[in-house]
């Protein structure tokens, strides 16, 4: 299984019947093909769709209708269309149960720097602050380190913010981590991993409950 | 009585597009972006534009062209992660990029068109970007003061029109459209259907006719409003 799947398959596990949440471009977009056909959640996009389904294929297409990355999705039943005021009105009025997003940092204290490096990259903003902000829960899927190997979970943020404390839950190809008051705690391990890996390649104090008993993936 | 009938001509409507001017484009991506209006632009070669869009289309599409064409001074908009080439011009300095939170820029061209003088956030108010603004305590809280949007110009891509200019949009199409409309002091629309004032149920009309000043017909869309192959996921 690749990296992608393995973290894929996992936060669609944390999707909920009846939630209403947004899947960030990229990583977090992948879960929606692990998502079970029936589930009632309402997708939003932040171009203006609440109840956006699967990616189309086979020539299904509408010129009309795309998602915030510029792909085409289908609609579910019950989906609606609005203007970008509207559409972040459910983002910042707190109307998003959660947003999954993907980073370059993620701090112990929930800091998450995942919109410029300076000098390198900056593409601009979107909608990454106000859902990071504002969302009632923010989950990170990311890989556990950069393509040098280097821990992306950190002490501090080096890079420069998107927003602080706001992230809840970190999803990775080797374990689950929550961000707490006490900082990183370990909740699930992947089965290819093991706690001494995953504490190896985080970049800050990593809390484990109870080795012997922490939940696989 | 009567009907008013706001339709013109791509070329008058692109001259009224002066040197200088500040100017609104509709579209978040393809749906919604007036390309007929932005071509006619093109002809047209006002220079030292202000443009203003959620981002900047893709390389060599809609307003891509204008900036690649250096007929764009400034940029105000939130993302450009699909546009390298206005990414490389932006670093090479050869136009100048404001970025804001997507959702603060919709709500900036919004406050434009309520006539209201700007709106309190606290949207990257721990984040660089929140340097040099104005802040203000509200209710303990400390908030960022973001100036209203308005612009000399709103080029507006509608699904339907009738002649008095009250607009339907389509699906995601709709997006900075609305807002935009009621934030310019010329607002231009194009339209894939023209139909008889009275014909639009009033309930169906989202934007009404009184943002409205000229109206261009499309009378064939080009490849550009098509679907994008490159977005397409090849089974």
């Amino acid at each position: 299984m690749s990296y992608k799947t393995k973290i894929a398959k996992r936060t669609a596990r944390e999707i909920g019947p009846g939630q209403v949440i947004n899947l960030g471009i990229g990583l977090p977009t992948l879960a929606m093909a692990y998502l079970p056909e029936d589930m009632p959640v309402l997708i939003h996009s932040e171009n203006g769709i609440l109840g956006m389904g699967r990616a189309c294929r086979n020539g299904t297409e509408d010129r009309n209708l795309i998602d915030a990355g510029g792909g085409y999705p289908e609609i579910v039943k019950g989906a609606s269309f609005f203007d970008s005021a509207l559409s972040f009105s459910i983002i910042r009025g707190g109307r998003l149960d959660a947003a999954f997003l993907g980073t370059l940092e993620v701090s112990m204290n929930g800091d998450l720097a995942n919109w410029i490096i300076p000098g390198k990259f900056a593409p601009g903003i979107g909608g990454g602050m106000e859902l990071a902000q504002k969302a009632r829960r923010l989950i990170i899927t990311t890989t556990h380190t950069t393509r040098k190997g280097e821990p992306k979970l950190l002490k501090g943020c080096t890079l420069p913010l998107t927003a602080k404390a706001c992230v809840d839950r970190i999803i990775t190809e080797l374990a689950v981590i929550d961000v707490t008051e006490e900082g990183f705690v370990l909740k699930e391990v992947a089965e290819e991993s093991s706690v001494d890996e995953v504490v190896q390649k985080t970049g800050a104090p990593l809390i484990v409950p109870d080795e012997n008993s922490i939940p696989t993936f | 009585m009567s009907m008013i009938d706001k339709n013109t001509t791509r070329k008058e409507a692109a001259a009224l597009v002066r040197d200088g001017a500040s100017v609104m484009v509709g579209g978040f991506g393809v749906p919604g972006t007036p390309f007929i209006l932005i071509d006619a632009l093109l002809e047209q070669k006002p220079s030292n534009l202000t443009l203003i869009k959620n981002e900047a289309n893709e390389d060599g599409m809609g307003i891509s062209k204008i900036i690649e064409a250096g007929m764009c001074r400034k940029l105000i908009t939130s993302h450009l992660g699909l546009n390298s080439t206005v990414i490389g011009m932006m670093n090479e300095k050869k136009i100048e990029v404001e970025f804001h939170p997507q959702g603060i820029l919709a709500e900036k061209i919004r406050a434009g068109g309520a006539g209201l003088a700007g709106i309190l956030t606290d949207i990257g108010i721990d984040t660089i970007i929140s340097e040099g603004k104005t802040k203000v305590e509200v209710n303990g809280e400390t908030v960022m003061v973001e100036e209203s949007l308005n612009a000399d110009v709103a080029l507006i891509h509608a699904a339907k029109a009738d002649r008095m200019g009250n607009m339907v949009y389509e699906k995601t199409a709709r997006n900075f459209n609305p807002l935009m409309a009621s934030a310019a002091s010329t607002v231009i629309v194009e339209t894939e259907e023209i139909v008889e004032t009275g014909t639009l149920s009033p309930d169906e009309i989202h934007t009404p006719a009184a943002f409205v000043d000229h109206i261009v017909v499309i009378d064939n869309l080009t490849e550009e409003y098509g679907v994008l192959q490159s977005h397409v996921i090849q089974d």
